[in-house]
């Protein structure tokens, strides 16, 4: 196809005008977008083809005699961890989102955010010493406690002597992505139009009320957005999780020692790793990206799902 | 389920912002008061007043009384959240809640009082209020759709229904046509006539012929300067105002001979 016979023949259609500026910044932004899609697929063959030798090899030569079963206990542990931290932290972010956004005066509202937003720029190896040397230890007669009373329970049945645990994991896991889902959550909250919360109010709303019937379910995309983040973060969280957890099979009790992500996993046995092993720790890596990414689907889809609803039209 | 307004020496401040000054009048149940007046003369403030809305702008307070039927609304026992279940409120600019369906939006207000009601009561309740809203043959067919897909006069009369749904005694509207266009404006107009049959409505409005058409009392706000507060020039019946005022700052103002 011709630009010149195009503009003969169609008189009445003009051809738009294109600016330098627009062709610059059109171009910048393709590559841009065509670089990160590089970067990912980059990413995607390189764990694909280095895993390749796992899945020919004989079962005999592999770490637990079969793929599956090697990986299969460590997805366990790295999904309980991540969704025990995404459940204790999601309330407790958008509560102190709403404080900010709603309660507080916004002075203090300011330098709450701003503390919060401290506690993300704290490197994760410190979040794991702090969890190894100070949370794990105070954390042993809540554990000794939960087995003596709630033992029936099997998550609880027997109490860790160090406090090492999954679940001392996943609670430092959950501090750390504590940030990430209060400042999403604290910046949708904080964009809910006026008119809808005055509309609220008008009808006699209390401001919980109010909160409850305009701002969070305006806010609800987003803070599924800020979740979905923490959830990633939480995932593929890798230094703290190796320091505090003292690692072991798979064992569906959460306070005593035992279990492993696989982050950890392949923190810890990278450096010695080589041939076969190695090809092993780089499938369990494919793995994790696998999850990550239906994490992340699984929260668009549920985004869009509402869309009609979301106020954006 | 309407109540007579009495306003004695109302002043209203933000934080040291003198906005209103001394305004004395009497709205009458079952009938539509308008006000009219320039912009920034305290108008849409002092409606704000009539069922607290003002107290939601930090600093926001008021001296002075406003008794619906003889009981203060200002008086230190009583609740806002109680007021504005009374007084209800349609906005300049259609605010449906976008996160729910028509439906939803209408019963958004009994839902807050926390009543349990039955479905069937609650379809019985909606189809009231849209109906009451002239609003019902266009919907009917489409509840469960958000409301923020209808056209704007639609949209403000679903606003409407939502208000009435929770049955107020006093409906008052901050210029609720200053965004629509004229078919969804007379669309509007006509139901106001309607709902003075039941609710007593003050409209605030730019539009005088809108006040002529619907109102049967018209009060003219006026400010003397920028920054000085906003007061009640004159009160009257609509037809006296627009025919005959007894202020010559209203007869500038209606005539367009302002300023």
């Amino acid at each position: 196809m011709s630009m010149t016979s195009d503009r003969g023949a169609r008189p009445g259609r003009r051809r738009t005008v294109r600016r330098p500026g627009d062709i610059t910044f059109h171009g910048a932004a393709l590559a841009s977008g065509l670089t990160i899609l590089a970067i990912l697929a980059g990413v995607a063959i390189f764990l694909v083809v280095e895993a390749a030798p796992v899945l020919t090899a004989d079962p005999e030569e592999l770490t637990a005699g079969g793929f599956g079963r090697y990986v299969l206990p460590l997805i366990a542990g790295t999904v309980i961890a991540s969704v025990i931290a995404m459940v204790v932290a999601t309330p407790v972010a958008v509560g102190i989102a709403l404080f900010i956004s709603h309660y507080a005066h916004r002075r203090v509202g300011t330098s709450v955010g701003f503390v919060v937003d401290l506690l993300a720029a704290v490197p994760s190896v410190v979040f794991g010493m702090w969890g190894w040397q100070v949370l794990a230890p105070r954390m042993v007669p809540l554990y000794r406690w939960l087995e003596a009373n709630l033992g029936f329970i099997p998550v609880f049945g027997s109490a860790s002597s160090t406090g090492r645990t999954l679940m001392t994991a996943s609670l430092v896991l959950a501090v750390m992505i504590l940030p990430i889902i209060t400042s999403v959550s604290r910046e949708v909250f904080l964009q809910t139009p006026r008119l809808h919360e005055e509309a609220a109010l008008a009808l006699g709303a209390t401001k919980w009320e109010m909160i409850r019937t305009a701002v969070l379910p305006f806010g609800m995309p987003g803070v599924i957005g800020g979740t979905m983040l923490g959830l990633g973060r939480a995932l593929g969280e890798t230094m703290a999780v190796a320091i505090i957890l003292s690692p072991g099979v798979f064992t569906w009790v959460l306070i005593d020692s035992g279990n492993s992500t696989i982050p950890a996993e392949i923190a810890l046995n990278f450096p010695e790793a080589s041939g076969l092993r190695l090809s092993e720790l780089i499938g369990a890596g494919l793995v994790l990206f696998l999850i990550t990414l239906a994490v992340n689907l699984l929260a668009r889809w549920v985004v869009a799902r509402r869309a009609d609803f979301s106020g954006a039209n | 389920m309407s109540k007579r307004i009495d306003i004695n020496d109302l002043n209203i401040y933000y934080g040291s912002f003198h906005a209103v000054k001394d305004v004395s009048m009497v709205i009458e149940p079952k009938s539509v008061t308008a006000f009219i007046g320039p912009s920034g003369c305290g108008k849409s403030t002092f409606l704000r007043t009539l069922n607290r809305m003002h107290e939601v702008v930090p600093g926001g307070r008021v001296e002075g009384d406003v008794l619906m039927d003889g009981r203060n609304l200002y008086s230190r026992d009583v609740d806002p959240v109680d007021v504005r279940r009374e007084v209800g409120m349609v906005f300049q600019r259609p605010n449906p809640f976008p996160t729910m369906s028509i439906k939803e939006n209408v019963l958004a207000g009994l839902r807050l009082n926390s009543k349990r009601m039955s479905s069937s009561t609650a379809d019985e309740l909606c189809e009231r209020a849209l109906r009451g809203a002239n609003l019902w043959s266009e919907v009917k067919d489409r509840l469960d759709r958000p409301g923020s897909g209808l056209s704007g006069g639609q949209q403000q009369r679903l606003c409407i229904a939502r208000a009435i749904a929770v049955q107020p005694e006093v409906i008052l509207m901050d210029e609720p046509c200053s965004a629509l266009d004229p078919i969804s404006t007379l669309a509007v107009e006509d139901l106001i006539h309607e709902l003075k049959s039941d609710y007593t409505v003050v409209i605030v409005t730019h539009n005088m012929q809108q006040a002529a058409r619907v109102s049967d009392r018209t009060g003219f706000f006026n400010l003397e300067a920028t920054g000085k507060p906003g007061h009640l020039v004159e009160m009257d019946d609509t037809q006296r105002i627009f025919n005959n005022p007894g202020k010559k700052a209203t007869e500038d103002y209606i005539s367009g001979r302002f300023g």
